[in-house]
């Protein structure tokens, strides 16, 4: 890898000016809205733009420091997808008078300086390797914490929030994260045993019954928060990841048939079982059905006039404050894509949907590079799965699959999605930076011994041999 | 809407900002021009996983040199007896650390206590300042030595060797 051309420069100075052209797009939006509500430059204004730029450039700062070698456009693609979210909901705020905006300023902070704590406290992903069963519990923890009684609340028929002290919070976002670990940790560790090991059927190699217990083991994560909580959406997302993680690992097509075979089976009986399912598939495939467009509960009026607005959008859209995306329920979190297609039209939203591709494809790019296993498949499972999320939210408003109720990745209001997503972001730009340091090689200059070897541990382990030093030394003698 | 915007400056700044936000995106693009080399590379270097998997042949590129290849690392005394690294183009961090390529348990030996590394066909090993010192064959390191097969590197109460 490194022989690679890029490899060797830090390219913090080109993350500086994209991040500049991304603030002054999140800004500009901002300020195109307010122009239209007549009120451009009032505090609410140059609050948002301030602490949206303190922070990422605090962010930037700390990349300088810690991960000089960190991916240079991830950062200012986030940057930009965060305030053009914050615009919308802010002007979605103005047309219903809401104060979605304000709180989704705060969340954003709280979320950048969770980004910036990771950055600075976890250092070298492979740490997080040691977690891998902590993670799983944590994530078991998290995922049962919504149905604890007088915990857990139920909101619009989803069983998946916890209200602590007046706020409310989606534990399940935060699993995304410790469930990847806990994929990336044990594929890495058993790969080559899942591997080696099984049937051939055909050009088919087929896994062990033995191993197959993890996959049962997602399928069954998945079922149950389908089950239990009701979320369709996010039960999609943990057993796509566990398949995208598992097909990278081992490169068997097998491993993704059976996988669709349990989620075929799992969509069924859910079909059949559950009324909540079946009503979203019909107000899928029947959305224009007078009918079904008018039902009280899980109806297509949400879909269909998302549709309506998309269709009024066209090209080039209505300009953004002068569309009535407000007329649709949930526009600024589950439906900001339907906001954005009418305000901002086809070329607008196709923008967006390139900036996740590339942040998507940034991510794979890290994981292609790093050179640890557990990295690897840490930072697929982690990118996976903002892109999984990005398609099943945008796949569902254009009414491609049924809708699901899952946040847009750093757009929709939503503070725990708001900082999972961050979190994700910061150990991705740990993981690149890892990538793309370049590799010490060839005998190293005398003077340069202690600075060895590639990685900021460096500072802990040299901690650790200094230690070593002195138990030995007393042992020698 | 105040008179003195007019709806003409507004329908600027509406194509103005979708303007800005294609400007971003080539601008994203053009900074990643140079990596997305990284396609040819693959296309012409090392195959992958799948590729070596449906056509053995191209699987493992046949050494140029005289030389047989080095392919493995063998601890043959000490704690850790009977391990074996293969050994690839990366870099070889022997010690106690974690983050070390084959973690020595062994009370003698350092955190970080000796690098292997490849250099054209050999490989090399290089003390990296440990306390008790790493020997190749009896005599002890200075400065980076070439390993040849068969010779034993002593690492505290561990002895490696590397095998065709």
């Amino acid at each position: 890898m490194s022989q690679m051309m890029t490899a060797t420069k830090p390219r913090r100075n080109i993350e500086l000016l994209l991040l500049l052209l991304a603030l002054v797009t999140g800004i500009g939006a901002n300020m195109l809205v307010g122009l239209e509500a007549d009120q451009p430059f009032n505090d609410d204004f140059f609050i948002q733009a301030g602490t949206l730029t303190g922070i990422v450039l605090a962010v930037h700062i700390v990349l300088r420091f810690r991960a000089k070698y960190a991916d240079p456009v991830i950062l200012p693609i986030v940057t930009a997808l965060n305030g053009i979210g914050l615009a919308m909901i802010h002007r979605i705020d103005l047309a219903t008078g809401q104060s979605a905006a304000a709180s989704q300023l705060l969340w954003s902070a709280v979320a950048i300086i969770a980004a910036i704590a990771v950055l600075l406290v976890i250092k070298d992903h492979r740490i997080l390797r040691r977690f891998t069963y902590i993670s799983l519990a944590v994530s078991a923890l998290l995922l049962v914490l919504p149905l604890v009684p007088g915990l857990g609340t139920q909101i619009n028929g989803a069983q998946i929030w916890i209200m602590v002290a007046g706020y409310s919070f989606q534990p399940g976002e935060v699993a995304k994260i410790t469930l990847a670990i806990f994929f990336a940790g044990y594929l890495s560790t058993n790969r080559d045993l899942i591997l080696l090991a099984g049937k051939k059927v055909g050009p088919l190699q087929f896994p062990r019954v033995a191993d197959l217990g993890p996959m049962l083991a997602a399928w069954l994560v998945s079922i149950g928060v389908l089950v239990f909580q009701r979320d369709l959406g996010s039960s999609v997302l943990y057993f796509g990841l566990f398949m995208a993680m598992i097909y990278v690992a081992t490169s068997r097509v097998s491993w993704v048939l059976i996988g669709l075979g349990l989620t075929a089976v799992g969509g069924f009986v859910a079909m059949q079982l559950f009324s909540h399912v079946a009503l979203r598939i019909d107000s899928w495939i029947n959305a224009f059905d007078p009918e079904v467009y008018n039902r009280a509960p899980g109806g297509s009026g949400q879909i269909v006039q998302g549709l309506f607005g998309l269709a009024s959008g066209g090209l080039t859209g209505t300009g953004l404050g002068q569309g009535r995306p407000d007329l649709v329920s949930y526009a600024n979190s589950d439906m900001i894509i339907a906001a954005f297609g009418e305000e901002l039209g086809l070329i607008g939203l196709s923008a967006i949907i390139m900036l996740y591709v590339l942040l998507v494809t940034r991510g794979f790019r890290a994981a292609l590079g790093t050179r640890d296993g557990f990295g690897k498949l840490l930072a697929t499972g982690l990118s996976f799965v903002i892109g999984l999320q990005c398609f099943v939210v945008i796949g569902g408003v254009t009414r491609l699959i049924p809708l699901t109720g899952l946040t847009t990745p750093f757009m929709s209001a939503g503070g725990s999605s708001l900082l999972a997503n961050w979190i994700i972001i910061a150990l991705l730009l740990l993981i690149s930076d890892a990538s793309r340091r370049p590799v010490a090689r060839g005998p190293l200059p005398d003077d340069d011994l202690t600075a060895a070897t590639q990685h900021p541990v460096a500072e802990t382990s040299k901690q650790n041999s200094t230690n070593g030093a002195a138990t030995e030394a007393v042992k020698k003698q | 809407m105040s008179p003195e915007i007019s709806e003409l400056t507004i329908t600027a700044l509406r194509f103005g900002f979708l303007l800005l936000l294609w400007v971003l995106i080539f601008s994203i693009v053009t900074a990643l021009r140079r990596d997305l080399a990284v396609g040819r590379r693959t296309r012409t270097g090392a195959p992958t996983a799948r590729q070596a998997r449906k056509h053995p042949e191209v699987a493992a590129p046949a050494p140029q040199s005289g030389r047989r290849p080095l392919r493995e690392l063998v601890v043959i005394e000490g704690p850790l007896q009977g391990t074996t690294v293969e050994l690839a183009s990366s870099p070889i961090l022997l010690g106690r650390a974690q983050e070390s390529t084959l973690v020595l348990d062994d009370d003698y030996a350092s955190g970080r206590h000796a690098r292997l590394f490849p250099q054209g066909s050999r490989w090399f090993i290089e003390d990296l300042g440990s306390t008790n010192g790493t020997y190749l064959a009896d005599t002890q390191l200075t400065r980076a030595a070439p390993v040849e097969p068969g010779v034993p590197v002593r690492i505290g109460k561990t002895v490696i060797e590397l095998r065709p």
